[in-house]
């Protein structure tokens, strides 16, 4: 048969479109990504659609949750067995530190078992499988931006009055999210072949929670190399910089510097990962 | 010859699945450490490290073809000889394992009709999700709404959550929306398999604009009919190879005959049975004349017997084993179940775990001269189809005796039924 030649072919035509094996460790295509922004708009929507239908409080539980955390939280650790609380009251001392921890959590939650949950949509259309991941991450941050709203209520509540560092919440919630987004790449790619990835995460999240000061104050933790082993997990640099954006006191300095460079590490390995496995999801998933 | 011309342009695709990851799937670490552990040690068994074996299976090989711009081109091959496997490497589902392909233009692929539907959304808003999945713009969609709606015939229900619907209606909104894309190449697995008789025409109709409106499209079926319809040239693959290119009635004809046995017998391979038929397992499919004789040619004044073998590997409630009839052409001559008479149907409401053959007997003077293609599907209504193979065993008949055969003409139409005349004189 007339195969034309192959060298004559390749032109960059307008569409064009090539097929053959992909070899190594490749970069994301931001440029695809743009152009698949609609799909992930959509795919957005329908998580955050579909999560609250056929439910009677709707939308209002992404202020439920946090609020009945809270309000448990407090009666145990507040005031049954009176953790400090940088002189805080309790209540909005864990409320501030738990709306970015379920931030991350949901955001970790829901990413990493995106791709076996959509496992229907991988195996009969093309589109860049880090779509997934990435908007039923950005479909938390709805419900969070929601809470955010119960937060500064509860400030109001207890007189406590805003800071101009509260811009600052900004950029710790992206480091939220590109933390979750991080560990959710790896272990959504993990997942589609090792079901059992998903039995760990809620396991690996009551670690991870306890392992940052939601409940407790840092300062339970000594300062010097055990605190800097500490902020290697995200979360202690997002939670302390959440408590000195709202509350002021001393700021987040190393911590948060440690963190950020940790999310960073963890992002980028993660989106090699998941461009290396993405090739054969639609074959093992 | 400028290459611009082609849309489709396809060499040397190969596509390798690892047998361990389709067939025992290897789904936790534990099962990885266990496999792994098994071949360190049968490796120290036999004193040296185990040579790589070869579990892996090649679904597509060699495959290499092109594509001119605004033409249709079918596909047909038996259950698992790669179509499938080629439409997701077409559609960049799936990457090929070697070789190289171009696509010049968007491509859609309706490898289903209502992928990414979510039944808890309505209709309305899987309209839109559903566009977004196959490529389609928020701008495009709005701007095709009205038309989606409109070919669906679902308007009344466009609010309702769509897992509300009855099937009919859910494919029709599902394939409404696929129909309404549109890319420069049109990938197509069989679609027209769904809903009535009337909305497979309005299917068949809307791909036909497809292919005249100068979009290539390439249409993956076991419907000889909407092959020979809709397409100029088709492809038959085998085993994962192309094994003719033709223009498609040719083609038709070629794969028609090939391979199905010329002995009316036929045996089904493993490979050839979709994994998802478990417990159902095809066994054989015969037919056999009246002397008891299994063979390729039969007498239309002869009765002839099918014959259907079977496995169950455990018990099915509600299955029917039958099969269409069918001309080469793909026109239906009719449709048989074993359980059609109520009182088999009763005694077998439950059938149970064990070997079975379904027999029946077409009778004598039934069939036209011609040749003839079984389809064999085993199924529970409405809960699953089991099995189901188009093109299981093809057979001649031979008319010689039959009605109005001494005008040696040939008679169109699937049957010859002795008729009873009566010739009345009027005055």
């Amino acid at each position: 048969m007339g195969v034309a030649d192959e060298k004559a072919v390749v032109k960059s035509a307008p569409n064009l479109v090539v097929l053959k094996p992909r070899k190594g460790w490749l970069g994301i295509d931001l440029k695809e990504l743009w152009q698949y922004r609609e799909l992930i708009y959509f795919l957005t929507w329908r998580d955050i659609k579909v999560r609250y239908k056929q439910a009677v409080l709707g939308i209002a539980w992404a202020i439920l949750q946090p609020v009945l955390t809270t309000a448990i939280t407090s009666l145990v650790f507040g005031l049954l067995l009176k953790v400090q609380s940088d002189g805080l009251p309790y209540p909005v001392f864990v409320l501030s530190a738990l709306l970015p921890w379920h931030l991350f959590q949901l955001s970790l939650q829901k990413s990493s078992i995106s791709l076996v949950g959509n496992a229907n949509l991988i195996t009969k259309i093309y589109f860049p499988r880090i779509i997934i991941p990435i908007s039923s991450v950005l479909a938390v941050m709805v419900d969070f931006l929601i809470s955010l709203v119960l937060l500064f209520i509860a400030m109001a509540i207890y007189g406590i009055t805003l800071k101009w560092t509260v811009l600052w919440v900004i950029p710790l919630t992206l480091l939220a999210v590109f933390a979750a987004l991080a560990v959710g790449l790896w272990l959504s790619a993990l997942n589609v072949q090792y079901r059992d990835v998903q039995q760990m995460v809620p396991f690996l999240l009551q670690i991870w929670m306890y392992a940052t000061p939601i409940v407790y104050p840092i300062t339970t933790i000594p300062e010097g190399t055990l605190r800097y082993l500490y902020s290697l997990n995200p979360m202690v640099g997002v939670v302390q910089g959440f408590r000195w954006a709202l509350f002021g006191g001393s700021p987040p300095d190393m911590t948060l510097l440690v963190s950020t460079v940790a999310v960073l590490l963890l992002l980028v390995g993660g989106l090699f990962y998941f461009k290396r496995m993405e090739k054969t999801f639609a074959d093992v998933v | 010859m400028a290459n611009d011309s082609y849309s489709v342009i396809v060499k040397n695709i190969g596509k390798r699945y690892k047998i361990g990851a389709a067939q025992e799937r290897q789904d936790t670490l534990r099962d990885v450490l266990v496999a792994g552990a098994r071949k360190i040690g049968s490796a120290f068994k036999r004193g040296k490290l185990a040579k790589a074996t070869d579990d892996h299976i090649w679904a597509l090989r060699d495959v290499s073809f092109e594509v001119k711009q605004g033409s249709a081109i079918g596909i047909v091959g038996r259950n698992g000889a790669g179509k499938s496997t080629l439409l997701k490497v077409l559609s960049r589902v799936t990457e090929p394992t070697e070789g190289y392909g171009e696509l010049r233009g968007r491509v859609g692929s309706l490898l289903e009709v209502g992928t990414g539907f979510h039944p808890e959304l309505t209709g309305r808003e899987n309209i839109f999700l559903n566009g977004a999945i196959l490529g389609m713009t928020r701008k495009e969609i709005n701007a095709r709404f009205d038309e989606i709606v409109d070919f669906s015939e679902v308007e009344k229900f466009i609010d309702t959550p769509v897992k509300r619907y009855s099937s009919g209606m859910y494919l029709r909104l599902a394939f409404a929306v696929a129909a309404h894309l549109e890319p420069e190449i049109l990938v197509v697995d069989e679609v027209l398999a769904v809903g009535d008789a009337d909305f497979q025409r309005k299917c068949l109709g809307k791909m036909g604009d497809v292919a005249e409106s100068g979009r290539t499209v390439l249409f993956v079926s076991h419907n000889m009919s909407a092959i020979l319809r809709l397409t100029e040239e088709t492809i038959v693959l085998d085993k994962g190879r192309v094994i003719k290119r033709a223009p498609s009635a040719e083609a038709v004809d070629f794969y028609l005959n090939r391979g199905m046995s010329k002995l009316g017998e036929r045996y089904w391979e493993d490979d050839e049975v979709p994994a998802n038929a478990v417990p159902f397992r095809p066994l054989a499919i015969r037919v056999v004349d009246k002397d008891g004789v299994v063979s390729d040619s039969m007498r239309s004044v002869d009765p002839i017997t099918i014959e259907i073998d079977y496995e169950l590997e455990q018990d099915i409630t509600g299955l029917r084993v039958g099969f269409y009839l069918n001309s080469t052409r793909g026109e239906a001559i009719f449709t048989s179940f074993d359980t059609d008479s109520e009182t088999l149907f009763k005694q077998y409401n439950m059938r149970a775990k064990g070997v079975y053959t379904s027999r029946c007997v077409i009778p004598a003077n039934t069939l036209n001269e011609g040749r003839f293609v079984l389809g064999v599907n085993a199924s529970s209504y409405r809960v699953r189809r089991y099995f189901q193979d188009d093109q299981a065993l093809s057979f001649s008949v031979d008319a010689s005796g039959a009605p109005g055969t001494h005008w040696p003409e040939p008679r169109p139409g699937g049957v010859r039924l002795p008729l009873a005349w009566d010739i009345q004189e009027k005055g």
